[in-house]
């Protein structure tokens, strides 16, 4: 049984499937629509989020199966301190498969354990998302065609935000591509994905303090939001929080072909004057990880159509 | 300085100068009721100086916990006063439940009944990770 922890238990060759499958459910979205009929989703989220949970259930819903599960913690057996395994076991009783976020880093690999069924990591703390990832991945793939030679940019909160953790991780796989890092020092990428993704890999990087640096020599501009909820001083993200906020006028260096990305919420790194520029992909990205949703869930679930 | 031969026990040679007490007090020696000697900055051709812990009586040894703390260690079993089995340790590839993990955002901080685990990344650096959040040993 195979569960998805981090972007890279995929390979390039099954990636590059998912993606074709994603383009595919979008060319034909009638041909999907009963692929998953008969089968329960349950969404397991011990965090909030708007985005990740509604984009599994829509994803679930148009295949035709069903969908059950929790957004909150306190609205779980957690609340009356039942621990993770046991909850995992008691949900993998009912459903087929589980997509779960949890503040904790590791939690899925503690809930593939017990579960019995396939595991989706929805994000887990600061460490990963891979299903993010797979958005961000179709979202270039349908602009570019290709991931490889392409120069990255990541910008913002590169310490916790886990989906530039995961994109690296994916993206270093490809021959050809550099990455720029713009961040505070307080908030620099972690050295030791750097250490065992790029460093060991001979892969180009470089760490820069300001988006006007970076602009002119980015394919893509991955933008972040400074998280709120990793901190545990309040007073250190009020002063970090709007460190690099994106505008037109800082794009006026940028390529013509540039690709804008962002995880979403955003709350200021993006100004909204930002978004009619035809390079700004966010809304899409949000579209895209519903489709790429759909094929993991059917290649998790070994549904084919 | 003369330490006699043991008849049926462990001898732990090779420790790097300086960590015999750290490993005596990791193996919990201290518990044991038969002889149990522990010689520092011994001459070593090998590593000019080392420790040595002699145990006088056979028992059952964690060789990842020593592996892990140092590596370098030969552990000799001795039978009827000669060496019936010499290991030569190395790191192993999981340690489990010796080391804790320090990252407060880590499942292993609130899942209880969980068993800290580490796996081994990269020996040239004897690198470790925790099996859940990939933080590093420390």
């Amino acid at each position: 049984m195979k569960n998805l922890m981090n972007i890279t238990d995929l390979s390039k060759e099954e990636i590059q499937e998912l993606l074709v499958t994603a383009e595919d459910i979008i060319a034909n979205p009638q041909k999907y629509k009963h692929a998953c009929s008969g089968k329960l989703l349950a969404t397991l989220f011990f965090e909030p989020s708007t985005r990740t949970r509604l984009s599994f259930e829509a994803a679930m819903l148009r295949l035709g199966g069903e969908v059950l599960g929790f957004s909150e913690a306190a609205s779980s057996s957690t609340a009356k301190g039942e621990s993770l395994s046991d909850t995992i076991q008691t949900v993998g009783c009912y459903a087929d498969i589980i997509a779960m976020r949890h503040p904790k880093e590791g939690a899925p690999v503690v809930a593939a354990r017990r579960a019995g069924v396939p595991i989706i990591n929805a994000g887990d703390g600061g460490h990963n998302h891979p299903t993010q990832t797979l958005t961000d991945l179709l979202t270039i793939w349908k602009c570019r065609h290709t991931f490889e030679g392409l120069t990255i940019g990541l910008c913002g909160d590169l310490k916790f935000g886990r989906t530039v953790h995961s994109l690296v991780a994916a993206m270093a796989r490809y021959s050809g591509v550099k990455f720029v890092f713009i961040a505070p020092a307080e908030l620099k990428f972690p050295r030791y994905i750097i250490e065992d993704e790029l460093e060991s890999r001979g892969i180009p990087y470089e760490e820069v303090s300001t988006m006007e640096e970076a602009m002119p020599k980015l394919d893509i501009l991955y933008m972040t939001r400074v998280q709120k909820e990793r901190f545990f001083n309040e007073a250190d993200y009020i002063r970090l929080k709007d460190t690099y906020i994106l505008t037109p006028d800082k794009l006026k260096s940028a390529k013509q072909d540039l690709i804008i990305m962002h995880p979403l919420p955003r709350v200021n790194e993006i100004s909204v004057a930002v978004d009619d520029d035809p390079r700004a992909l966010y809304f899409d990205q949000v579209k895209n990880g519903m489709f790429v949703r759909m094929a993991l869930i059917m290649k998790l679930l070994e549904v084919k159509v | 300085m003369i330490i006699g031969q043991i008849k049926d026990g462990i001898v732990l040679d090779h420790i790097t100068a300086g960590r015999s007490m750290e490993i005596y007090n990791i193996l919990k020696l201290d518990r044991l009721d038969c002889t149990v000697a522990l010689i520092q900055n011994a001459d070593s051709g090998k590593l000019t100086k080392k420790d040595i812990i002699k145990i006088s009586t056979p028992m059952d040894l964690n060789l990842d916990v020593l592996g892990y703390v140092d590596p370098g260690i030969t552990v000799n079993y001795i039978r009827d006063g000669k060496v019936a089995e010499r290991r030569h340790l190395c790191l192993p590839e999981r340690v489990v439940d010796i080391i804790k993990c320090k990252n407060p955002r880590c499942i292993t901080s609130t899942e209880r009944s969980l068993v800290h685990e580490f796996k081994l990344v990269d020996p040239a650096r004897r690198l470790y990770r925790c099996i859940y959040c990939e933080q590093q040993a420390k």
